[in-house]
């Protein structure tokens, strides 16, 4: 594998993960993650559809007139979203009935609109699919590490499975309600973003650093 | 660089090419689809009837198999109680309560139920030729979302055989917990209507005795008292006068029942 490509793969999960850095698709990350079941599926239908609109709009890049090209890319998510939401229906009714409209929402989610006009509009389909793929899993690294705290901490279970007995069925763990509601979500997702830029500081915009901003007050003092 | 005809042209083929795709796999998939419909209706009712065991895990055939051969649906005019034409295995009684043609505003009620469908579902439960008991559905509204579910009732049309949802949008957890099987199993054998018919049945804020006790009321789900109250609610208008309190005097008349 190019080191290219590598980079396209491996990047989006860590130094460059579509939630942690770029704070996008937030909604369905607070939304689908009070289970794993729910998570993982929906995980597999972000990437399905990321690598299906990166391929497709970077195999027509060069054709797509300037002036149309969101409204084409948008056209051709919706109609990958409506197929992976047909699939989900056949195929895993339970799950997609508890998804219910999130699986629609993923039209909405920017990270897949995102990649096909940050990525796919200029790179050939090959490294676009890696890309794609890339992006979903970073996503889906967000979505499964709240999902794990979230349903083994909100109901005692992982995968539906009790790990941690809860009260109400005659064990000792009281189920924290909170991590069912969705500012637990928040919380998370704010203590994954803490935890990958005291790792990779680099991440950290210089502008929000407390000591930047006393440095530019004090100059605004001076003048 | 490019002229206005290639971008009309272009946006042509586009939305060409991905409604083959959307109405290819719409299609194709249809019937998976609804038979994953129907199936998760089976499986409801026959886990209501109480004839599902517990983790026990039926695959599909399973589930349509005994659904033959123990649940025979049958359609009622809901206002009379009478028996209705019409094809139970097919009718799509949400879809007949939201059509104005074959629904009615429904009176004003604390259920919060809006429409009321002319013709309704009634779920005989036969084993070995006998009638076992009654299914309804139910729907009415909890704290954020409005629950779908059914209500078993045994033969003698006054004790619960079972209670189930299978739609709701409540707080998982606190409301959710209506799909906890230690709480549905509370509503076993408890009654739903007392001495003189009225719907009695609700859901106590707190702890309720045991069914031989204390007979009409069932634990509150804690932390849910709006879910509860709701439930309440739903149950006790269904199995009223303008839900399906009709049939079942119809019902009782023809079965002798005091």
């Amino acid at each position: 594998m190019s080191s290219q490509s590598r980079e396209a793969l491996v990047d989006p999960l860590f130094n460059n993960n579509p939630i942690a850095l770029q704070v996008l698709g937030i909604c369905s990350a607070l939304a689908v993650t009070t289970k794993l079941e729910t998570a993982v599926v929906m995980t597999a239908a972000v990437i399905a559809v990321l690598l299906g609109s990166n391929v497709a709009v970077s195999i027509i890049r060069n054709m797509i007139p300037p002036s149309i090209r969101i409204i084409v890319q948008l056209t051709i998510i919706a109609s990958l979203v409506i197929i992976t939401d047909q699939v989900l229906k056949a195929f895993v009714y339970d799950i997609s009935k508890q998804l219910s409209v999130f699986v629609g929402l993923i039209i909405t989610n920017c990270i897949v609109m995102g990649r096909a006009e940050a990525y796919a509009m200029q790179n050939p389909p090959g490294l676009s699919a890696i890309d794609g793929l890339g992006n979903g899993l970073g996503y889906g690294v967000v979505l499964l590490s709240v999902g794990f705290v979230r349903e083994l901490f909100g109901s005692g279970k992982l995968f539906g499975v009790t790990i941690l007995q809860p009260v109400t069925e005659g064990g000792w763990y009281v189920p924290n309600g909170l991590m069912l509601l969705a500012p637990a979500a928040f919380f998370l997702i704010g203590i994954f973003i803490w935890a990958v830029r005291a790792w990779k500081p680099e991440q950290i915009e210089e502008d929000f650093r407390v000591g930047a901003l006393l440095e530019l007050s004090h100059e605004g003092d001076l003048r | 660089m490019h002229s206005t005809g290639f971008t009309v042209m272009f946006a042509a083929a586009v939305c060409g090419v991905c409604s083959v795709f959307v109405a290819g796999s719409a299609v194709s998939l249809k019937e998976r689809q609804e038979t994953n419909k129907v199936l998760d209706r089976q499986g409801k009712v026959l886990d209501v009837a109480g004839l599902v065991g517990e983790g026990e895990d039926l695959s599909a055939q399973e589930i349509s198999a005994r659904y033959e051969k123990n649940i025979k649906p049958e359609l009622i005019t809901l206002k009379t109680g009478e028996p209705a034409e019409g094809d139970a295995a097919t009718f799509d009684q949400k879809r007949a309560a939201s059509d104005p043609a074959t629904s009615e505003a429904a009176p004003a009620n604390s259920a919060k139920v809006m429409r009321l469908p002319n013709e309704a579902l009634v779920f005989k439960i036969e084993q070995e030729g006998k009638l076992k008991g009654l299914i309804v559905p139910i729907e009415g509204k909890g704290l954020w979302s409005t629950l779908y579910g059914y209500l078993a009732l045994q033969a003698d049309a006054r004790t619960i055989k079972g209670i189930t949802f299978y739609q709701h949008g409540e707080t998982p957890g606190l409301g959710g917990e209506v799909d906890n099987p230690r709480w549905k199993a509370l509503w076993k054998d408890r009654l739903a209507f007392n001495e003189g018919w009225e719907p009695q049945i609700s859901v106590k804020k707190g702890t309720a005795g045991s069914a031989e006790e204390d007979p009409y009321q069932v634990d509150g789900l804690s932390g849910a008292t709006i879910t509860s109250r709701g439930v309440t609610h739903l149950v006790q208008f269904w199995l009223g006068e303008h839900g399906y309190g009709p049939y079942l005097e119809k019902y009782r008349k023809a079965n002798g029942i005091q």
